[in-house]
């Protein structure tokens, strides 16, 4: 197990400096950022070359590749243009998505499995199909549109909620823009579930545990569902980290500053710092939720064992 | 106030202010009359700015609007005529158009307590032009002042940090000597590059930036970057405009629409960010509590004069032809909702006849008149590159009239492909596509004017070589009035060389004016007497909040 | 049972396994990277407790291929009938627009602008007073063409790249799956935003190209599990023994009996492309004009909808109608090629 985790610890490190240098290189490859700094005027020649000098943007790209990288391992991750330190906005972006991501994550679990559970055990009657037709629609439309519906309905129509996520992002703000970012995640788990429920009430096990005159309650709870979620607990594990890069569009709607908020920011303002730090967090724990989900798969499921 | 409409895109798809037309609800006579709470506070819209809030440093509104609260000037501009008036100057003399002499009044102070004097102010100016301090809002605030260059050559360090036009003579006077004549510099003394900076600025910028203080009427409480700035009033504030409320707190927002849930939702008290969208409805959403009137912004489309395909004699009638084929009324009829006021000029409604303002100097060229523009193109050789692009920023909310001054073209030209828009991913690389030059076909173009002169609309935009001159259009006749006007000492004289100079715009058509814009904002049940100035931005010290 | 893992027995260290979950979906919007996971579960669940039923199945049933099988069982099923009927005409809808309205899709005249249905024009108009009966069934080419020609180039790519993988596996297994996982570590929609930002070009090809750079690790890693589970399976060692090359051994024998839970994924992943196309639209780097599709349309109408829900309705509905389409085709094929379903 010990060296299975070191193996995979050590190939991360190549992965990790593809997935920042690709960044890297996209970013800078849209082109001089010192230009937009001046608005809707020509660059004062002299202003511009020297915020250039500052910023190394006239070192080749390896070169510039590798003063971020140094600057990583002092734990230097640039500034914003407006001179703040991408250090500075990990530390206050980061929990906000993180609360999102949680709150997403919670309705996913809560939701999904328990739809998913209602509609495996009943496959083929009209909740199964209800809940199979709505999981379809929901993944088929794209996410800014129940975004944007949701907003005005609950938000701005009703009332029952506030529009946008208010100032130090209250749990109370995120439910809605959580429910719309767990959505498409949502549909999947109760797929999922209800696929694997489905295929296990079929089982041996189950039968027996049946025939044994245990009450249905009990063998749903102790015998189907444990060995049913094992797929379902995989697949969030790895859905948490996806959540948070994919937050970009619900942060928008929903007025929220977190990571998809600065990456929007750092790409429209083409700060390669911001972007890259951003996505440098992301890539790491996505690749930490991985190797998480690989050795949680293997605590569940026995059967399997790491060398 | 460059590249308002740039802030925007920068600050992410923030809409820009939108405008236009005249039927405004005249924001000041709502509701309230009961009187107000002065204690209260007020949420208001707002964008991160984009670069550090040093006055010298600030080009874009978020950021300027920031620093209108918290600074004043020499001189100010009266919230509805835009007038310009003495703020903190007492009085500014010249005798030769050239060298001038600034008295301060006395009694002011920076909110920690330090007195604002002559020397506030020229180390800010000197502060800002110096080279390596890197700040981008100089050119051309301070170009006219002599001995520019020495502090800010070309290439090369300087070789020393003043500039040998200003001299401190006492606490409370400074001269300045510039290096032509400018008869109405002193009127452009009010925007926010020439804010004065406190000592705490030059001993230690860093903790400055944090907290910035000034000398305006209100202060910056608390400050959580990228999501709200909280603004107090200034108790030692010696300036007549001394604020009306309880404070104000800017709330960050990255997409219009946000806000305008927010707005309606009653958790935004004043929204100056509308999307396009909003304003079909904006009035019965609101139950009127909304503001529509012309503010200091006429926005463009710019041609590569510098391409010889658009640089020939047929290419001019070609041009006038394509400014002939769009349907301005319509546009800003359906697209804006009368947000924007087709355009006849290349300056102003706000600048008002006296100041310069004079419409149909475009004449004809700025009349829909289908027949005529696709005969004219025609006869020009028609569209250069058989296909007329118009390259925008898609970070901004320009799709929507692009697409319609294409389809209004491509009717007039019978022709469904003849004008397609031309979107560019993010601000930035537009401009980069527009300073470097490798623009072949039409482009968008906007200004929000820095101080409300003619000479702003005209001289940053059209001269030879000026800063925002983006079509790169050269005219020695044109450069040749402009500088005749400057060195006027009569203003009325002066503003009619800058309109003999604006007609050879008409005639040569470097870029096509299309409308003017308006500023607009809703505000909630909450507060009364919203306003907004002639640059668009709510009059927050005005605001008072209901009882 | 060609979408299942190899059967090995407990302790021995499984690098397929061990690798499986390494590539996995970052963004909750791609739904096809959650379907693919779906389905990559559900086999690691059973793969081993079904090992020796599977045995058994084979054993059983009479030499008729898994295709066989898996198309009398598609001719049953309803789900695959209507949506193989949905696809048809929306293929058709795709190739001749013109046989399905008269009006011109980019004439538009502003005075009409967001007005209602009206007769002749039953969708009512947009913003632009362009008709959105006609966009609607124009803008079917765009989007389907994203879909299906992404599809195909992820499909092919990241069979080629996996197959490749699974087959040699070693060094060139290793580089490969870190290839995948570097494609795969980056965010899709920011991926999207600077990419295309750098690409100055309108061309759909540019967006199909750039969902196959960051779509192909998806597939690969399907097709590098079941070449590997194929790989080991005895009549490949068979036709090894009896000496075919690898070429031989990797196009007749491995391949097609890879092919199944690739062309499940595939399928899911069609629609979740088409709807990754509306959201890149929004983000204001997807298609761009003249190029009709409902991904620019439904972007343009999702914060106008309170004015003029037919701006959004139609297209928008067009757009779910498609993606059910195609994600009840890739269920139906899933359900056909899985026969632990049946």
């Amino acid at each position: 197990m010990g060296r299975y985790v070191i193996r995979r610890l050590l190939q991360m490190i190549p992965v990790f400096i593809g997935t920042t240098f690709i960044i890297f290189a996209m970013v800078h490859a849209l082109g001089d950022p010192v230009n937009a700094l001046f608005g809707d005027k020509a660059p004062d020649p002299a202003v511009a070359a020297q915020i250039r000098a500052s910023l190394h943007l006239n070192d080749p790209l390896w070169r510039q590749y590798l003063e971020y990288m140094k600057g990583i391992f002092t734990g230097d991750l640039g500034k914003t243009f407006s001179g703040e330190e991408v250090t500075a906005l990990l530390k206050s972006a980061y929990p906000t998505t993180l609360k999102l991501a949680a709150v997403a994550f919670t309705i996913e679990v809560v939701a999904g499995i328990g739809l998913g559970v209602l509609s495996g055990l009943r496959r083929g009657k009209s909740a199964d199909t209800g809940v199979m037709v709505l999981t379809l629609v929901v993944i088929a439309i794209p996410v800014f549109v129940i975004g944007y519906v949701l907003q005005y309905l609950f938000g701005v129509k009703w009332g029952i909620v506030n529009a946008t996520v208010g100032y130090g992002a209250p749990i109370s703000d995120l439910i809605l823009p959580g429910f719309v970012l767990a959505s498409v995640s949502l549909a999947y788990v109760a797929r999922l579930t209800r696929t694997t429920v489905a295929e296990n009430s079929k089982a041996d096990y189950v039968r027996t545990a049946t025939a044994k005159g245990l009450p249905r309650r009990r063998v749903i709870t102790h015998h189907l569902l444990r060995n049913s979620l094992i797929p379902v607990i995989t697949f969030l594990g790895t859905d948490l980290g996806a959540l948070m890069g994919g937050a970009l569009v619900t942060e928008r709607i929903f007025n929220i500053q977190g990571v998809g908020y600065w990456l929007y920011q750092g790409i429209v303002r083409q700060n390669s710092p911001t972007v890259v730090g951003f996505v440098t967090v992301l890539v790491v724990v996505y690749l930490l939720a991985n190797l998480f989900v690989d050795l949680l798969y293997a605590v569940l499921d026995p059967r399997i064992r790491y060398a | 106030m460059r590249g308002a409409t740039r802030a925007k895109f920068a600050a992410g798809a923030i809409v820009i202010a939108l405008a236009a037309t005249a039927c405004s609800s005249s924001g000041s006579s709502s509701s309230g009359s009961s009187g107000s709470n002065t204690s209260g506070v007020v949420s208001a819209w707002w964008g991160d700015p984009q670069n550090p809030l040093i006055p010298t440093d600030t080009n874009e509104v978020n950021g300027g609007a920031v620093l209108n609260m918290i600074f004043t000037g020499l001189k100010g501009y009266d919230p509805k005529t835009g007038q310009p008036f003495n703020a903190m100057a007492s009085s500014i003399t010249t005798t030769d158009q050239q060298n001038f002499t600034i008295t301060l009044k006395s009694g002011w102070t920076f909110s920690d307590g330090t007195p604002v004097t002559a020397s506030s102010y020229v180390d800010a100016w000197n502060y800002g032009s110096y080279l390596p301090n890197k700040q981008n809002n100089t050119d051309p605030f301070f170009t006219s002042i002599q001995g520019y260059t020495d502090v800010h050559p070309a290439s090369g360090t300087p070789k020393v940090k003043t500039m040998s036009g200003l001299k401190v003579v006492n606490a409370t006077t400074f001269t300045v000597a510039l290096t032509h004549k400018f008869s109405t510099w002193p009127d452009t003394l009010g925007y926010s590059a020439f804010y004065p900076l406190p000592q705490a600025f030059f001993s230690n910028p860093t903790a400055w930036l944090a907290k910035p203080v000034g000398n305006g009427p209100y202060v910056i409480n608390s400050w959580t970057k990228s999501q709200q700035m909280q603004l107090r009033p200034n108790p030692t504030y010696a300036g007549t405009n001394k604020a009306q409320n309880g404070g104000i707190n800017l709330k960050v927002y990255t997409d219009p629409n946000a806000a305008y849930a927010d707005l309606q939702s009653g958790n935004l008290d004043v929204d100056n960010g509308l999307p396009n969208s909003a304003l079909k409805t904006v009035s019965s959403d609101l139950n009127g509590r909304y503001i529509n009137q012309p503010a200091g912004i006429i926005q463009t489309i710019s041609f590569p004069m510098y391409q010889a395909a658009w640089n020939t004699a047929n290419a001019k009638l070609v041009r006038q032809g394509i400014s002939m084929a769009i349907d301005r009324p319509t546009i800003t009829k359906q697209i804006f909702n009368n947000s924007r006021t087709p355009a006849s000029d290349w300056t102003s409604p706000v600048l008002g006849a006296a100041g310069g303002y004079q419409s149909g100097i475009c004449g004809d060229a700025c009349t829909y008149n289908p027949t005529k523009a696709k005969q004219l193109i025609t006869q020009g050789g028609g569209l250069p590159g058989g296909q007329l692009t118009i390259s925008y920023n898609a970070d901004g909310p320009h799709k929507e009239w692009v697409d319609a001054v294409c389809n209004s073209i491509n009717n007039a030209m019978g022709n469904t492909t003849a004008c397609v828009g031309k979107p560019v991913g993010t601000f930035a690389d537009f401009r980069n596509q527009v300073t470097n030059k490798t623009e072949t076909s039409a482009f968008r173009t906007g200004w929000q004017m820095d101080y409300p002169l003619i000479q702003d609309f005209l001289q940053p935009l059209y001269y030879t070589n000026a800063a925002s001159n983006d079509s790169h259009y050269s005219n020695p006749q044109f450069d040749g009035l402009v500088d005749q006007a400057n060195a006027q000492g009569d203003t009325t004289k002066a503003i009619g060389d800058f309109q003999s100079a604006e007609k050879l715009l008409a005639t040569d058509l470097p870029a096509i004016p299309l409308w003017y814009q308006n500023g607009t904002a809703g505000w909630s049940s909450k507060v009364s007497n919203v306003t907004l100035d002639p640059f668009s931005v709510p009059v927050y010290t005005n605001i008072t909040v209901n009882k | 049972m060609p979408d299942h893992q190899p059967n090995k027995p407990v302790g021995v260290p499984d690098d397929s396994n061990t690798e499986l979950s390494s590539a996995f979906a970052e963004t909750p919007t791609l739904g096809a990277m959650g379907a693919q996971s779906l389905l990559d579960e559900e086999d690691l669940s059973h793969a081993a407790h079904e090992s020796a039923e599977s045995v058994a199945v084979t054993d059983r049933e009479v030499p008729r291929s898994l295709w066989q099988d898996a198309w009398r069982e598609l001719r049953r099923n309803p789900v695959f009938l209507i949506s193989g009927v949905l696809i048809v005409f929306l293929v058709l809808v795709a190739i001749f627009p013109s046989l399905f309205t008269s009006v011109d899709p980019l004439s538009c005249d502003l005075s009409k602008s967001q007005l209602g249905p009206t007769s002749g024009h039953p969708f009512g108009y947009d913003t632009q007073g362009c008709d959105v009966y006609a966009r609607t069934i124009y803008g079917a080419r765009a989007s389907i063409t994203v879909g299906v020609f992404a599809t195909a180039g992820a499909a092919l790519l990241g069979t080629l790249m996996g197959g490749l993988a699974g087959f040699f596996g070693g060094w060139f297994d290793a580089v490969i799956s870190r290839i995948a996982d570097i494609f795969f570590g980056i965010p899709i929609l920011l991926g999207g935003l600077v990419f295309l930002s750098v690409i100055p070009s309108q061309s759909i090809w540019v967006v199909v190209g750039f969902i196959v750079v960051l779509g192909w690790p998806q597939i690969a890693r399907i097709a590098r599990g079941a070449v590997i589970t194929a790989k080991q399976q005895d009549y490949v060692t068979a036709a090894r023994a009896l000496g075919a090359g690898n070429s031989r051994l990797m196009l007749r024998h491995i391949l097609p009996n890879a092919l199944a839970p690739i062309i499940v994924v595939a399928t899911i992943a069609l629609g979740t492309y088409i709807s990754l196309e509306a959201t890149l639209s929004y983000l204001g780097v997807g298609l761009k004009p003249p190029t009709v599709s409902w991904g620019i349309d439904i972007s343009g109408a999702a914060d106008t909808f309170r004015n003029a829900p037919h701006m959004l309705l139609f297209p928008a509905g067009a757009l779910c109608i498609t993606i059910l389409a195609f994600i009840m085709l890739g269920d139906a094929v899933r359900d056909a090629l899985d026969p632990k379903l049946r």
